[in-house]
């Protein structure tokens, strides 16, 4: 866990509105596990002035970088789509709680819902690596909004594509593709509703699984308790965990849905 | 340099102790009650052993599970908080927590909240008795269950009240931390300290509300929140000057402290020590960037103690 002033390496616009970062890091690319997050600082002004919470995307260890991917929400966003190559940038990583392995046997999924293919990207290098070939279910409103399909491929795995409008792939959501191919252990990260949806399927199917949630920060260290989450472990009514150190990644069970 | 007792630059000594109603603080710069967790959050950081006070989470008798989320929104310049206490009670502070912060050499001082007059008793006798507790802070913009939900800080009596049921049930030293929300800050600070309050800190949070215009509804989920950071610096500087006018009791400051510059504003307002909160959201090193670039202004300005700029604005 540090600070660091990393330098943009590359900015690039994947579609209107959702922007591929590079950074140079070398800290923080060795440490990062995947499902782990920056807290980055996007202005150098008092106004925004919180740091926004954006996971690690993709690490080259040997280059020692780091990529986010991120949608242009609000201000903060914004600031960070305005950033330059050479410029630098300060985050606060790598923080929270990652995804853990998947068991040594058995089917791997993982399911991601528009934007939630972000953390997602980075497990799937990590599972590549060690010879683990997920069946990859990515899902959007529409066809242009299928992130990095041919790099996913490229990877090993197998790409299931699933549209709200029906543009591409299977015209639905993409838990109930999901809910069609059914696996071992799965991993997710979208919004809310679907990640709710996925989790009473694999409670349903008594499935493995583990779902990265978000939630607005303050500190990102764990001090605040601005960052809580309802949650439920055995014998236990419900507790508000800490998305930012006891996640974001929470087994899927745990989690209670408004 | 020692960072521990000042430090000597060009051959200029500066003198960072301060004493804050009994409270020996190495230097003048200490942590916000609810931001700083229970220290060991930001042990990786920062040198705990360099600030010059921690205050810890508020802390309450039983347990709390703390308030429906979304528990935080960013305004201009600002931060709208509605945490709702989340704590994990005192007995488990004391038990699991406190331990903890008792290898560091500073003074913990840990902040508590009730719901009624007995709460805070109860909650300053058992913290009595506990090692490693260098003294108390009194939060009392905490509604009174009792009282229809007024906060013991808005009426000068109530605020009296608490001061001098903690003060029977601790030997400690006693702040109270004022609430901004009040129509006279002034009234209720002389009435806490003819109440035997031993030192103040001001402000807590500057009661705010946010609305989502796609919902209509507010952006919190418990509705109203308090708003801190920069956007209050102003009012927080006001009050600390004010009070500092009317009652002799040392003050901590805090409300938007960012930079040694805000600081030092306070400092020269009437406050004794500072306080962080917000800041260390922002920047996880704020407490060490502020200590520093207070030193680098009293050497530039030839202060030898950081005691001679305390309320300096008055004069
Ligand atoms: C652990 C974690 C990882 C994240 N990873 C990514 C990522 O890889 N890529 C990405 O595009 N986004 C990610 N997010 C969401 C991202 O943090 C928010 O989109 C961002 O903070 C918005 O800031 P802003 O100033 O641009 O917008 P703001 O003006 O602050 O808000 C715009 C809208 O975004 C929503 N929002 C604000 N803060 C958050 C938040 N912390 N989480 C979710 N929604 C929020 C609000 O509902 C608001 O309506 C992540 C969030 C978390 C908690
Ligand atoms: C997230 C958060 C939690 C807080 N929790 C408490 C608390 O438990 N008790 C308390 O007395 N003040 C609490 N405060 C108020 C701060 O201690 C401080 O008075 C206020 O934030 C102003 O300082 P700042 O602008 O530097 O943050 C909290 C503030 C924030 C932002
Ligand atoms: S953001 Fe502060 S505890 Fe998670």
């Amino acid at each position: 866990m540090l600070i660091t002033d990393a330098v943009v390496i590359n900015q690039e616009e994947i579609i209107p509105g959702f922007f591929r970062m590079t950074m140079s890091a070398g800290e923080v690319a060795k440490n990062a596990r995947p499902g782990q997050f920056l807290h980055v600082r996007c202005a150098d002004a008092l106004d925004p002035l919180l740091r926004r919470p954006v996971s690690i995307h993709a690490v080259d260890r040997e280059k020692g970088e780091v990529a986010l991917f991120y949608r242009v929400a609000g201000r903060g966003t914004a600031l960070l789509a305005a950033r330059e190559k050479g410029d630098r940038i300060n985050i606060l990583g790598p923080l929270g709680r990652g995804f853990t392995r998947p068991e040594s046997s058995g089917k791997v999924s993982v399911a991601a819902g528009g934007i939630g293919i972000a953390p997602l990207y980075f497990l799937l290098q990590e599972l590549s690596l060690i010879n683990t070939y997920a069946n990859v279910f990515l899902g959007a409103a529409t066809k242009k909004q299928l992130f990095f399909s041919s790099e996913i491929e490229a990877l090993g795995h197998s790409v299931f594509p699933a549209t709200d409008d029906g543009t591409a792939g299977y015209h639905g959501t993409v838990v109930e593709l999901f809910t069609q191919n059914l696996s071992d252990t799965v991993y997710g990260c979208g919004p809310a509703g679907m990640l709710k949806s996925l989790c009473r399927i694999l409670e349903q199917y008594k499935i493995r699984g583990e779902v990265s949630l978000e939630e607005r920060m303050g500190c990102g260290v764990g001090a605040c308790l601005s960052c809580a989450c309802k949650t439920v472990s055995a014998g236990e009514n419900y507790r508000y965990s800490r998305v930012c150190v006891e996640g974001p990644v929470f087994p899927a069970g745990e989690v209670v849905w408004a | 340099m020692t960072p521990q007792n000042g430090g000597i630059i060009n051959g200029a000594k500066t003198k960072l102790a301060v004493n804050i109603g009994g409270i020996a603080m190495k230097n003048p710069v200490a942590t916000a009650s609810g931001t700083f967790g229970f220290g060991s959050e930001y042990a990786p950081y920062i040198d705990l052993n360099l600030l010059g006070a921690l205050v810890v989470k508020g802390i309450t008798l039983q347990p709390r599970a703390g308030n429906p989320t979304p528990r935080l929104v960013e305004t201009t310049a600002g931060v709208l908080n509605s945490i709702g206490l989340q704590n994990p009670g005192v007995e488990r502070f004391v038990g699991e927590l406190l331990p903890g912060l008792a290898g560091y050499d500073l003074p913990v001082i840990v902040n508590i909240a009730g719901d009624t007059i007995q709460d805070y008793g109860q909650l300053a006798a058992r913290l009595d008795r506990a090692p490693g507790v260098a003294g108390l802070e009194v939060n009392i913009s905490c509604p009174n269950v009792k009282k229809g939900g007024m906060q013991f800080g808005s009426d000068p009596d109530m605020a009296a009240e608490v001061t001098r049921v903690v003060k029977a049930g601790t030997g400690k030293p006693v702040i109270v931390k004022l609430s901004p929300n009040v129509t006279s800050i002034v009234a209720i600070a002389e009435q806490v300290a003819r109440a035997g309050a031993d030192a103040l800190s001001m402000i807590n949070t500057l009661l705010g509300l946010a609305i989502d215009l796609k919902t209509r509804r507010p952006v919190l989920g418990n509705g109203l929140g308090g708003l801190s950071g920069p956007a209050v610096k102003p009012v927080a500087v006001r009050a600390v000057w004010q009070v500092y006018r009317e009652v002799k009791l040392p003050i901590i400051g805090m409300g938007g402290i960012i930079t040694a510059a805000d600081a030092i504003e306070f400092i020269l307002a009437g406050a004794t020590a500072v306080a962080l909160g917000t800041a260390n959201f922002v920047n996880p090193r704020a407490t060490m960037d502020v200590l520093a670039g207070i030193k680098r202004y009293m050497i530039e300005n030839e202060v030898q103690d950081i005691n001679e700029l305390v309320g300096a604005a008055h004069r």
